[in-house]
């Protein structure tokens, strides 16, 4: 079963006890000065943002089928079969393809290191392959933000609307946005008004891509052979006006 | 004939400045990093050394697989003369371009991982081997030439053995790599302006490429021609300049075309900055594929020379809006280059330029294809010299 994270907007009461749990799962430094940033960086990823007198989280999407692990030439990225798209900053190569792709605007870089790495939030990969909640759904007070199997979280989610009408907008994100994330949001009021991107495409992105690499055997193997035959009628027009030349 | 210490002209001063700036740029990169020598954010993650140096760079050295295929497959004897000079823009523009790498790739040292870390799925796994395998193919297709300087026969027939499938495989590879750097940009439907996202960049890039490599090839050609006193090969690169022509209003018809079933025609009615740039990078490939079609125009060296400029120039502005332009709007933020990013850009431009002039004054590059009979006198480097001073 694939894990997945529901966050309910209509819930969050902008603590941001998450940003505090998550930066001390990483090791960054978090203080009152980064708490007020209010964006995801390489050293804050995850971010509690306000519209308004309405909280919205920022963090990886987790897509189902990632834009950023198939555009990564080396295979820094990879989606698990528990649902964290996670990294392995060994074999990156820095070409920031990933940042260049993503919908989300979700990975960061260390622009400032001499051997920068990219980063992302990756669920929690190592707790949740243990059984346990990520660190900030585990440090929300209020039960905003909520790990579990992305089919129950879909059923869930679906439920909550259901029973309160008037609270919700009628929609989940990230149920279909590029073919399905691993982050599903609720909220109050049309995703747009609390910062979430809805112009995103509907299907899968990677296939984008893939229906042209895909051709690439088709064009050598074929190429090679038109190329070759044309090589060899022109060279051998050649080699007989020449020899016709001679026999003058 | 004696050496002296070279003399100051304006040209080289420029060139020692720009060089001065560069390494003062590089010194900042190595330092402190990309955030200490680009405005790159995380939210404009590419910028000019991409969409210039990168797309730019291997659009120019199209000339090289445009003419082999000219010359060697379809055996158009006739544009032998301005094969070498093709072949060695496109290694130089090769070898510049991996310098430009090592610039913007955030761990240079890592060069090397797409060798062993495989992704089929991403266009730029794609892109790093083409890189790799042409750079390869172009530096075997260049050997020649220094094997003849040297008199080496041995490898030199080793070379000629094998250079029909060198020459296919320079091809295709080349065909790969310049759609695939169109294939980069598939990936982000929602964050590039509709004016150059369509799902056939990929084409798109490929014959434009062909058409700035058959500029170039012009370009450079009439460069060399001043810089070493020699003869304008001018009925060729006119039937060139023809071909070229017809190859850019193909090229512009696709492009409209797609604009047109993509219902993004409306677009240009708005009074963006986009629509602007949009315009400067058509009319400047527009233009020139007009003049062209006149043999007036295509017979007077100047203006032959001036189109060429023309089309690289559009094709350049093509390339900076696929790469910055039409990314600006999504991305919530504003990029321009910083100063270092410029200073590097144009320190590799310039290094090109001043290895194609060394190279081609001391080997065998324009001379070599010329009638047999000729070859001889001409051929030597002090000849060279003398004709340039």
């Amino acid at each position: 079963m694939s894990k997945a994270i529901l966050y309910d907007s209509t819930l969050c009461i902008g603590c941001k006890a998450c940003e505090g749990a998550c930066a001390e799962r990483w090791g960054f430094p978090y203080n009152d000065q980064v708490a007020a940033e209010e964006k995801i960086s390489a050293h804050k990823l995850t971010a509690v943002i306000p519209h308004g007198d309405r909280f919205s989280r920022r963090l990886c999407m987790h897509c189902q089928e990632p834009a950023c692990a198939s555009v990564c030439p080396v295979g820094a990225l990879r989606k698990t079969p528990l649902g964290p798209v996670v990294y392995d900053p060994d074999k990156c190569m820095g070409c920031r393809y990933c940042m260049q792709a993503c919908a989300f605007q979700v990975p960061t870089y260390e622009w400032d290191h001499r051997l920068p790495k990219m980063r992302k939030c990756d669920m929690c990969y190592e707790r949740q392959a243990r059984g346990e909640p990520t660190a900030c759904a585990a440090a929300c007070p209020v039960g905003a933000t909520k790990v579990g199997d992305r089919d129950a979280l879909v059923v869930e989610a679906r439920q909550r609307i259901a029973e309160k009408p008037k609270e919700y907008y009628p929609k989940i994100y990230g149920l279909n946005e590029v073919g399905g994330t691993s982050v599903l949001y609720l909220s109050a009021v049309p995703f747009e008004q609390i910062g979430l991107n809805t112009s995103v495409p509907q299907g899968p992105l990677p296939a984008l891509t893939w229906r042209v690499l895909e051709l690439v055997p088709d064009i050598v193997s074929t190429g090679s052979v038109l190329l070759g035959g044309i090589w060899w009628i022109t060279n051998r027009r050649s080699e007989v006006a020449k020899a016709e030349g001679k026999s003058k | 004939m004696s050496r002296k210490f070279p003399k100051i002209t304006i040209w080289r001063a420029i060139f020692a400045a720009i060089l001065l700036s560069g390494a003062y740029a590089t010194y900042l990169r190595v330092m402190y990093g990309l955030g200490g020598s680009t405005n790159l954010s995380d939210k404009f993650p590419w910028g000019l050394w991409i969409a210039f140096d990168i797309l730019c760079g291997v659009g120019l050295a199209a000339g090289g697989f445009t003419l082999v295929a000219v010359v060697h497959i379809f055996n158009v004897e006739r544009y032998k003369p301005i094969l070498r000079p093709a072949i060695l823009t496109a290694f130089l523009g090769y070898m510049l371009v991996v310098v430009a790498l090592l610039f913007d790739l955030g761990r240079p040292d890592r060069l090397w991982h797409p060798l062993v870390m495989w992704n089929p799925h991403s266009a730029m796994f794609e892109v790093a081997w083409c890189v790799m395998l042409y750079t390869t193919v172009l530096s075997l297709e260049f050997l020649p030439v220094v094997f003849e300087k040297f008199g080496w026969h041995k490898p030199l027939e080793w070379i000629h053995s094998i250079s029909v499938p060198l020459m296919i495989a320079g091809v295709l590879l080349s065909t790969l790599h310049q759609s695939s750097l169109g294939t980069l940009f598939l990936i982000v439907p929602e964050k590039m302006y509709p004016l150059w996202y369509t799902p056939t960049l990929p084409a798109l890039f490929y014959v434009s490429a062909i058409g700035v490599g058959l500029a170039m090839t012009i370009f450079e050609s009439w460069h060399s021609s001043r810089a070493f006193g020699r003869a304008l090969e001018l009925p060729l690169l006119a039937s060139m300049g023809r071909v070229l022509a017809v190859l850019m209003s193909a090229y512009l018809w696709l492009r409209f075309l797609d604009l047109a079933r993509r219902d993004a025609l409306g677009l240009l009615t708005r009074n963006r900055m986009e629509t602007w740039l949009f315009f400067l990078e058509i009319g400047l490939m527009a233009v020139p594929t007009v003049l062209l079609f006149q043999k007036s125009i295509r017979m007077r060296p100047g203006a032959l020379y001036a189109c060429a400029v023309m089309v690289v120039f559009g094709f350049i502005a093509n390339r900076l809006n696929v790469g910055v332009t039409a990314l600006e709007a999504a991305s919530g933020t504003h990029y321009v280059p910083r100063w270092s990013e410029i200073a590097v850009t144009l320190s590799i431009v310039a290094v090109g330029f001043a290895i194609f002039r060394v190279v081609a004054q001391y080997f065998p590059i324009f001379e070599a294809h010329a009638p047999e009979v000729v070859v001889r006198e001409v051929h030597t480097p002090e000849a060279n010299h003398i004709a340039v001073g």
